[in-house]
């Protein structure tokens, strides 16, 4: 709805925070929608995300979420789909060139963007969207997406150590493990897990 | 520099040429760019006709005064002949051209495809543009594309051009020779945004801006402020939109009802108290290109006016920017040659 969607980027700022809390709990969360499966996960979670999203930003589901980068104004509002910014076309009033009783939602996105704590965001070059993720869940993506990180610097660390000290792996393996551990064999690493999220989420993506 | 430099190669083999060090493309604007002249561009209206003689009828009297002639690619979102077979015709007698691309009506797989093309045939730069909504063009029931939006395209063209790849990272053997521009609109809102935005464009590849009508100047003089305080003025060669305005009739029409145009009240009451309202819109487009010049980080002017080429060649000629640079057409260019030296 217009009017919500208009509060929300006055409210930005808290609506960042929300946010800010919301991710590490999606990425914790990991383990369970691999449980479950998230191709299981994603109609329901889905469904969720097109109410909430739909009500507060008018979400359209392009299923790439970047509002965090966008002042809390959703770009696929924009009857251009811009990703980027304002088109040359907004009114002396900043409304939209095409629908003129609608704010520019670009506009919208700079003052919310403004309000931020990382309202720099905005500068970053956004791709172009792909289509087919359309009515995907965001949510579940970026748990992916975040835990794929995860386990991807750990294989790093993993690799190297293999490689330094290569002929104790040589000998004995289970010094200097490569192979996937399955979670049960690592009780530690979910604790440490949980901290290291906030690590990933402060990170300039 | 000789006036030969100045054209841009037609034999095709030259047009593939490795650039000149420091350059990504053949092409004459950039050349002149880079060795620090102040550039003039224009663009050519498309005709409504497959007549190739209607685009060199249009180009004849731009080709003597600029450096490069853009090829509008549907603007307003109103059907003509496209700006890629504009472009093909003026490499065809050595004119430098600017290709636009407005995301509006082609999906990335079209575009990138054309981009190629457009450099075989020997195009050495591109305007990425956004585009007018369809709504205001002459066929409003047609589908609106934005595949991209011109930040992403302009990033999608470097990418292909100096990654030498497309964008689903399939190789490219031979990458676009192209010098990337893209438009800006500092006289509109949001004002402190629009120096940002700049930024984002330069982040995403642009190498040359070319902006709306400017009438404006105080507060375009503000926005190059804001260019100059971000750093932009040595990363981008910025050339500033003028235009001349009919009348003061025309003016407020223009305001009212073309989006992104932003014409002040002081410079409508000042055509409304003259005696000729067109003689004065063209002294004030004179008196603007010579402002122009004198702000830091201005390279150069892009001259607009709607299909009266003949008018913009005038304008240019008497606002002295040329330095009696001599870009009149060798004999062999220009088809219907008169100026011949």
């Amino acid at each position: 709805m217009y009017t919500v969607r208009r509060f929300v980027v006055r409210h930005s700022r808290f609506f960042e925070w929300v946010y800010e809390c919301f991710e590490p709990m999606l990425v914790f969360l990991d383990p369970v929608w691999s449980r479950f499966g998230y191709n299981r996960m994603e109609r329901p979670v889905a469904f969720a995300e097109r109410h909430i999203k739909g009500l507060l930003f008018d979400c359209q589901m392009c299923g790439q979420c970047v509002l965090s980068s966008t002042g809390m104004s959703c770009p696929m509002n924009c009857p251009k789909n811009l990703r980027n910014g304002p088109c040359g076309g907004v009114r002396e009033n900043g409304h939209c060139e095409v629908k003129p009783a609608m704010k520019c939602v670009w506009v919208d996105a700079w003052e919310g963007a403004s309000r931020m704590k990382g309202g720099d965001k905005i500068s970053i070059v956004q791709p172009p969207v792909d289509r087919s993720l359309e009515g995907s869940s965001s949510w579940l993506r970026v748990a992916r997406e975040r835990a794929e990180e995860k386990r991807a610097t750990r294989d790093a660390a993993r690799e190297a150590m293999a490689e330094a000290f290569s002929e104790a792996r040589e000998e004995e393996p289970a010094a200097a493990p490569l192979a996937t551990e399955p979670p049960n064999a690592q009780p530690m690493q979910e604790a440490e897990e949980s901290t290291s999220v906030l690590t990933v989420e402060k990170t300039p993506s | 520099m000789s006036n030969d430099a100045l054209f841009d190669p037609i034999d095709p083999l030259k047009v593939h040429a490795t650039p000149p060090e420091g350059h990504s493309s053949n092409s004459r604007l950039e050349r002149v760019l880079r060795q620090g002249r102040f550039a003039v561009t224009s663009e050519l209206n498309p005709p409504d006709s497959a007549n190739p003689e209607d685009v060199y009828d249009a180009a004849r009297p731009l080709s003597e005064v600029v450096d490069a002639i853009n090829a509008t690619d549907a603007s307003g979102a109103n059907c003509h002949m496209s700006s890629l077979g504009i472009c093909s015709l003026l490499t065809r007698v050595g004119y430098s051209s600017v290709l636009q691309i407005s995301c509006r009506d082609r999906n990335r797989i079209a575009i990138q495809g054309d981009v190629l093309g457009a450099a075989a045939v020997g195009v050495g730069n591109i305007l990425c543009l956004t585009g007018d909504g369809v709504g205001v063009g002459d066929q409003p029931g047609a589908k609106p594309v934005f595949d991209f939006d011109s930040i992403s395209l302009l990033r999608t063209l470097r990418t292909m051009r100096d990654e030498k790849m497309f964008l689903s990272g399939r190789r490219i053997t031979q990458g676009p020779r192209i010098f990337l521009g893209a438009a800006e609109n500092p006289c509109i809102p949001p004002y402190e945004v629009r120096a940002d935005r700049l930024q984002k464009k330069v982040e995403a590849g642009a190498q040359f801006i070319q902006t709306n009508y400017i009438y404006d100047v105080p507060r375009f003089e503000k926005f190059m402020q804001r260019v100059r305080d971000l750093g932009l003025e040595d990363k981008v060669f910025i050339l500033a939109g003028v235009g001349p305005l009919a009348s003061a009739r025309a003016a407020r029409w223009m305001r009212a009802n073309v989006p992104g145009i932003h014409v002040p009240d002081h410079v409508i009451e000042r055509l409304e108290g003259a005696e000729k309202q067109g003689a004065e819109g063209k002294k004030i487009c004179i008196e603007l290109i010579q402002q122009m010049r004198e702000i830091k980080g201005v390279s150069g002017v892009h001259v607009m006016a709607y299909r009266r080429e003949e008018l913009v060649s005038e304008i240019i000629q008497d606002s002295g920017v040329l330095e009696g640079r001599h870009a009149a057409p060798r004999g062999r260019r220009a088809r219907k040659s008169e100026a011949t030296d």
